[in-house]
């Protein structure tokens, strides 16, 4: 067979190393037919999209699309990636907007009244706060302790109220106590850690904490002045309550013995803070998506 | 004459007619961008990176996360969802080479300055995985260690200047600065400042949260902090930008 198709075919005429030889055959009609079809699609394309450039300008093609632009006119373009943006974006915001219109309308307790409503804020917080809070206080909110406070216990630094985290959110945060190791020696802040550790229950010399309760409340130390005269805190100024077992920045409880617990806390008092920074949003999400999130956020299982 | 065989038999001659194919394709794409006055958006606030933000792209260049980050939104709609406004052409016209990329292992991060926090930045870069549990990111803990090399910035900025970046040497081109940028901007590309600037500059952000020493983790995150931040897109109707294409 193959010695036979040899002799029919049509070959170049070129002969390599005595008998090698190259076939000359004409291409299969299937492939030419594409690429006639290829060649015709192309000049198509031309006419509908934009396509070549012509001195300053190019050819813009047939194809327009229609979209609703910032101020709400109707506008015409030639048909390109940015003017079909603003149209798919319309499209997408005019199925959720009758939703995001009443949320932005309605009282957080009546949001959470309607579980339409409370369904909505369900989901489309889900992906907002995936896209925005999570890379901090992680994927449900339980946050990371020595960096970012958790969102589902109801310890609020700055207050776990709808108003309160709508706050938060709209301006950022950021928490900051100075730093006492040049205003205290190493005898004073230990007694402080002492005190402090005390506050919560934890195991602590006795002696040291009275001491530390006087210094705490002492013009030298001045602690009372942020953290209150009961210790509890003060949420308009994000000091933290020291007389619960909660713990963001000293991590008490991952401590195995009583001593580190109090090194730990000692750690934080002699260093003081200038961290827990969270970034405003107001830039970067529109008012009824924070009002959406806040909603979500205060629903995560800690709101007030 | 002009057969086929003819040129499959010259290797000289069969190169040249490579070289001229291709580059007819090159000529056909790239030619006219030079000469379309609209490809460019005019709009307020983009400006040539500081000395510090500078260095901290060179850091971003030389650990390669250009490989699998991109900086450039398009226009469609999940990624308007997820990272914001499309990238403009003016955005990146200070950038030599640009960091489009041409690869997302990761997420885009055209806008992702200010987004997060500084100490985020550095926790991340140090051990992603401490932060988003299923990153794939390696870590870079060395940039906090290594104390950031800024001998050569007054000579990086002047290559930059060579390429077309307004930064200014002479009072008359930091006057025109002044014009364009404002005071407080031209200042900072002043190059024979450049030094003063970049740690005046590490110190007051306190990027890495150790004032002390001026870290390859100060500059890289005072560039990841400025990354999309530059255009106010609250001033600007999208139609405008519509008709640059």
């Amino acid at each position: 067979m193959s010695q036979q198709k040899t002799q029919m075919a049509q070959t170049t005429g070129h002969v390599w190393d005595d008998d090698l030889q190259e076939y000359s055959n004409p291409l299969p009609s299937w492939w030419l037919i594409g690429f006639y079809a290829s060649v015709i699609m192309a000049l198509i394309y031309w006419m509908i999209y934009p396509a070549w450039p012509v001195g300053k300008h190019f050819t813009t093609g047939f194809n327009t699309v229609t979209y609703v632009n910032d101020k709400g006119q109707e506008k015409t373009w030639h048909w390109n990636t940015r003017a079909q943006l603003m149209k798919d974006m319309n499209e997408a915001q005019k199925m959720q907007k009758p939703y995001f219109d009443k949320v932005a309308a309605m009282s957080f307790a009546d949001i959470a009244r309607d579980p339409e409503l409370t369904n909505f804020v369900n989901s489309a917080g889900k992906a907002l706060f995936a896209d925005n809070c999570a890379a901090c206080h992680q994927s449900g909110g339980q946050g990371k302790p020595g960096f970012f406070p958790n969102l589902t216990d109801d310890d609020w630094l700055y207050g776990g109220t709808y108003a309160n985290i709508q706050e938060s959110i709209t301006k950022g945060r950021h928490g900051y106590m100075p730093a006492f190791k040049e205003v205290l020696n190493a005898t004073q802040l230990d007694e402080l850690a002492n005190y402090v550790a005390s506050l919560s229950g934890e195991k602590a010399d006795a002696a040291k904490a009275k001491a530390g309760d006087a210094l705490f409340h002492s013009e030298t130390a001045a602690c009372y002045y942020c953290h209150g005269n009961d210790a509890k805190g003060r949420q308009q100024i994000g000091s933290a309550n020291l007389t619960d077992k909660i713990w963001l920045w000293a991590d008490v409880p991952g401590q195995g013995t009583p001593e580190k617990k109090v090194e730990a806390i000692r750690t934080v008092i002699a260093n003081g803070l200038n961290r827990g920074v969270m970034p405003a949003w107001e830039d970067r999400l529109k008012p009824e998506q924070i009002k959406l999130l806040t909603a979500y956020v205060h629903g995560l299982g800690g709101g007030k | 004459m002009f057969k086929h065989e003819w040129i499959e038999k010259n290797v000289g001659i069969m190169l040249v007619a490579i070289m001229l194919a291709i580059s007819i394709g090159g000529m056909v794409e790239i030619t006219p961008l030079f000469f379309i006055k609209d490809t460019v958006e005019k709009v307020a606030g983009v400006r040539p990176y500081t000395p510090l933000e500078s260095r901290g792209r060179d850091i971003y260049v030389r650990e390669g996360c250009y490989l699998c980050h991109s900086q450039m939104i398009r226009p469609f709609r999940d990624e308007a969802l997820r990272y914001g406004h499309y990238s403009l052409a003016a955005e990146s016209q200070y950038d030599h080479p640009f960091q489009w990329g041409s690869k997302r292992t990761g997420p885009d991060l055209a806008r992702v300055g200010k987004k997060y926090s500084n100490e985020w930045h550095v926790q991340h870069l140090n051990d992603p995985k401490s932060m988003v549990p299923a990153s794939v990111m390696p870590r870079y803990p060395w940039l906090l260690t290594t104390p950031l090399d800024y001998s050569d910035v007054t000579d990086r900025l002047k290559a930059l200047r060579q390429v077309g970046v307004p930064y200014s040497l002479t009072q008359g081109e930091y006057d025109r600065n002044v014009k364009e940028f404002g005071a407080d901007v031209a200042k900072m590309l002043h190059i024979p400042d450049a030094q003063k600037n970049l740690i005046a500059q590490a110190q007051a952000g306190n990027y890495d949260g150790d004032r002390s020493n001026v870290s390859e983790m100060d500059a890289l995150v005072a560039y990841l902090q400025v990354l999309g931040t530059m255009v106010d897109f609250s001033k600007y109707d999208n139609d405008e930008f519509v008709k640059f294409r």
